[in-house]
């Protein structure tokens, strides 16, 4: 694929604004509704984004009879291509076979930024509704005047409008292969869910075709004629300095093109990758470098947090709190703990790069190719116009993992190796020890409640390090910035606030104190799915539970009472009566506990069951099933929403029952799957997901809904049948 | 150093020069653009590589190519027969038996090998046998469910 040597303007001007039209150009990442789409069509031609506000920056149409959807989001997984895909066919009123979608490419798509926080169907998924809507508000319009009948008496079927006496013009046919610039107005009207064919059905997702058959799909999977293979040498801890490599006895290896040393920053390229491989390892045994030692030890880390975290900031406060705590007839101190979880993706970051005098091009996995575009025009003093991010398909990556990293680094390679595709695949000890991982936690939890169970007042305190250190327009958030000769500082340009996601409870509060106390800790921490709100969600469930025995009341009444908000009332009454609460199992080795959150405060409603089984020597548990109810609105996907939220669910027990990132003073210890275990298919409970659809309800985030809730449920089954509450993670009997 | 290597790969025999000592993963996905098995850990941890080698479920990522000599490879792009997919594809596109899917090459292959010893394996054999392959997206429930419908219906 060409970088675009035209700036903008002159490429409109030359290719006569086209946008409908019929032409052969490859498209790296498009998948199309079916095979033979594939075959006979191989996309539009590429075409700068343009702005957010013209209808074909997220839907073209050629006169062929084809759709493009275009989004700046990127698939991870989540199924985003089916379930925008869905949207688009339905609002434009054509069969779904007849469209694709590419997504995330600074050549092409809108700069929608990350693909994070659960919300592309909300922002993505109804910027190309009213898109959908408005091209075919447009085409209505037309084909009234080439009908001469009114507006209201047309009729759509598959992108054929039609006269009330059968008379018909097709979309493709009134484009005729031209331009039209049009702006979204905001006034084209959007269907009624009751006229969608597609949304609200468990289209499946093509791509897994693809996946089950082994077709390339991913990053990793990407070949060019011209392209080299190279591996990068990490320093062995945070910080290490290169003080000796003998480059002649890696140059001497078969195949070797190059051995680059750039301050700490150290890669091999080769001719074929396993002599890449071979080169690296041997160059982890020759490699001398002086380490400093992590000084605050696992051990210490939590008393560490508490002693020299920073001044707390004052996220919400009233005056009255602390009295109301005092006066409240019944009161609880709690304090929980959560340890860095790592993203761990299955398969290692990859990307691939190549400079020329042109410019840069990028394929990468990244959740952002525009926030990647930025920090490598950053990272190069380069021109962002001169680069090309085209986002590819990664290995799961669950927040901000290596992928970001990786392409830096691949791009560091292409710039000194120029004209060459470079195809960088991280190992995987470097996906384990150089991920930016979810940080570790304390939340000291404090409230009361009346002797009826009404909460009175609370006070969270919690302390964290950043939970975003996103590449987003500064070279230093590359991790090998820091180790090159010119070495790019990492300056962490404060905290963010996704450390007290969803600690502030949607429970009625009347008097409610806040306080973050940020930490500088001692590993490399970053977005990891739901931020902060897993642990805040994990302490706050497991307290809210705790309040219920103290009043006396059934974990289910004492959250419903405290609640006001319907939708919330309603996921946890689903889950009471699916699940035949009140006539539970109540063998003394058995325990059950729930949990709810809103994510954010304002995305998916999802609230969760477990059932525990207590080992006969009482020494060990075993997690049995999960049983979630999810409102996200209107649901586009179920069987997307299901497996995304089955996915988190598992996910969430791995995190909650299993893993801690283990690290000693020379760094970080867990190198592989051995030294970070994780969850297995033999250690998985049941997992049954419910939905309640409200079709008349917009779409809200959901990828995320399930990561607190689980972990407060597990810990609440498991006091439930041990009778000590959970104040740790991983949890341990 | 390199030298002739044989190798019986999806039903075809293919002769290479190679270095014997390098593993098998490379020489698939590089030099014959089965891209199916991938590089997961290199350490024989995850199962994101494996292939049938004689029916048994194999790793790739470190065991030599020359070691490979005289067996029958068959990758997951092999399953398909006269433009057919395999049953078992079928199936776990049923399913929708993936998120990412980095790790359903695996999965595939652990319960192919699965089944070629036990036709009617019991829910504890099928999560045993999966547990080979790491999946960090915990898609687990539906591998499970869609080994157990494949067997239970064939």
């Amino acid at each position: 694929m060409k970088l675009l040597k035209t700036n903008r303007r002159d490429f409109l001007k030359k290719s006569g604004q086209l946008l409908i039209g019929f032409q052969l150009f490859p498209l790296l990442n498009c998948t199309t509704k079916e095979d033979e789409l594939h075959a006979i069509y191989n996309g539009i031609p590429e075409r700068p984004h343009l702005g957010r506000e013209l209808i074909d920056s997220w839907i073209r149409l050629d006169s062929e009879g084809h759709v493009t959807v275009l989004t700046g989001k990127k698939e991870l997984g989540q199924g985003i291509r089916t379930a925008l895909i869905q949207i688009a066919a339905d609002e434009l009123q054509v069969d779904i076979n007849r469209c694709h979608i590419i997504n995330g490419d600074t050549g092409q798509t809108a700069n929608e930024g990350y693909t994070a926080g659960s919300n592309s169907i909300e922002g993505s998924g109804k910027a190309i509704r009213q898109a959908a809507a408005e091209a075919k508000f447009f085409l209505v319009q037309l084909a009234s005047e080439r009908l001469d009948v009114p507006l209201e008496s047309l009729t759509i079927k598959d992108g054929s409008i039609y006269a009330a006496d059968n008379r018909q013009v097709s979309y493709w046919e009134l484009l005729d292969g031209q331009y039209y610039k049009r702006h979204i107005t905001g006034n084209a009207p959007i269907l009624e869910p009751a006229q969608h064919q597609y949304v609200g059905k468990p289209i499946p997702r093509e791509d897994i075709r693809q996946l089950v058959q082994g077709k390339a799909h991913f990053v990793h999977d990407l070949s060019f004629p011209d392209m080299v293979h190279a591996r990068v040498l990490h320093p062995p801890s945070y910080g290490a300095q290169l003080e000796e490599l003998k480059k002649d006895k890696i140059t001497a290896l078969p195949g070797i093109s190059d051995v680059l040393v750039d301050g700490n920053f150290v890669a091999v390229i080769a001719e074929r990758e396993y002599q890449a491989v071979k080169a690296w390892e041997k160059m982890k045994v020759i490699a001398v470098w002086e380490k400093p030692s992590i000084e605050t030890m696992p051990s210490q880390l939590f008393s560490d947090m508490r002693k020299h975290a920073q001044k707390p900031e004052v996220i919400r406060t009233d005056p009255k709190t602390i009295s109301s705590i005092s006066n409240a007839e019944l009161r609880l101190k709690a304090s929980y703990q959560k340890p860095y979880h790592m993203h761990a993706s299955a398969g290692p970051s990859c990307a691939l790069a190549k400079w020329t005098e042109e410019g840069l091009t990028v394929w990468s996995p990244t959740q952002g190719v525009y926030p990647l575009r930025a920090t490598l025009s950053d990272l190069f003093s380069l021109d962002p116009e001169k680069i090309r991010c085209i986002g590819v398909p990664g290995s799961g990556c669950y927040g901000h993992n290596g992928a970001d990293d990786v392409s830096a680094e691949a791009a560091i390679i292409a710039q000194k190796y120029p004209n060459k595709t470079i195809r960088l695949q991280w190992m995987r000890e470097d996906e384990h020890q150089w991920e930016p991982y979810g940080s570790a936690m304390i939340l000291d939890l404090e409230a009361g409640i009346s002797a009826d169970g009404y909460l009175q007042a609370m006070e969270s305190n919690l302390w964290s390090d950043t939970h975003s250190t996103r590449p987003n327009g500064q070279a230093g958030h590359f991790v090998s910035a820091r180790h090159l000769e010119k070495s790019i500082p990492f300056n962490k340009r404060g905290f963010s606030g996704g450390a007290y996601r969803n600690a502030i409870p949607l429970y009625i509060v009347p008097h409610y104190n806040l306080y973050l106390h940020n930490y500088e800790g001692p590993l490399r921490t970053s977005a990891l799915r739901g931020l902060g709100a897993y642990a805040n969600i994990f302490a706050l469930e497991s307290f809210i539970d705790e309040l219920a025995s103290l009043a006396g009341l059934d974990p289910f009444v004492f959250r419903i009472q405290n609640l006001q908000d319907p939708r919330a009332i309603a996921v946890l009454e689903e889950l009471r009566d699916k699940t035949n609460w009140a006539s539970r199992n109540s063998q003394e080795n058995k325990g059950y506990g729930i949990a709810f959150s809103q994510y954010k405060n304002s995305a998916a409603y999802f609230a969760v069951l477990a059932e525990v089984e207590l080992s006969s020597d009482k020494k060990s548990y075993t997690l049995q099933k999960l049983t979630g109810v999810i409102d996200a609105g209107q649901c586009i996907n179920p069987d997307g929403l299901i497996n995304q939220t089955e996915g988190g669910m598992i996910q969430s027990a791995s995190w909650t029952m299993m893993e801690a990132v283990s690290y000693d003073e020379n760094g970080i210890l867990s190198r592989d799957w051995n030294s970070y275990p994780i969850i297995s298919s033999k250690d998985i409970p049941v997992v049954e997901v419910q939905i309640i659809n409200r079709p008349e309800l917009p779409p809200l985030g959901a990828g995320e809904a399930a990561q607190g809730p689980v972990a407060a449920a597990i810990a609440n089954a498991v006091f439930d049948c041990t009778g000590t509450r959970v104040r740790e993670l991983p949890i341990k009997i | 150093m390199n030298k002739s290597i044989e190798l019986h790969i999806n039903g075809e025999r293919k002769l290479l020069e190679a270095d014997p000592e390098e593993p098998l993963l490379y020489i698939l996905r590089n030099d014959f653009a089965l891209k199916g098995p991938k590089f997961g850990c290199g350490l024989h941890q995850c199962g994101s590589c494996m292939v049938l080698s004689n029916g048994e479920a194999s790793y790739t990522c470190r065991i030599p190519c020359a070691t490979f000599e005289g067996k029958k490879i068959q990758t997951i792009e092999g399953l398909s027969q006269n433009g057919k997919t395999h049953p078992i594809q079928e199936a776990f596109f049923d399913v929708q038996a993936a998120q990412c899917g980095y790790c359903v090459n695996g999965m595939i292959i652990a319960a192919l090998a699965l089944i070629k010893d036990v036709p009617k394996p019991s829910e504890k054999e099928i999560k045993e046998a999966l547990s080979k392959v790491i999946c960090r997206c915990g898609t687990h429930s539906r591998f499970v469910d869609v080994v157990k419908k494949f067997t239970s219906t064939t």
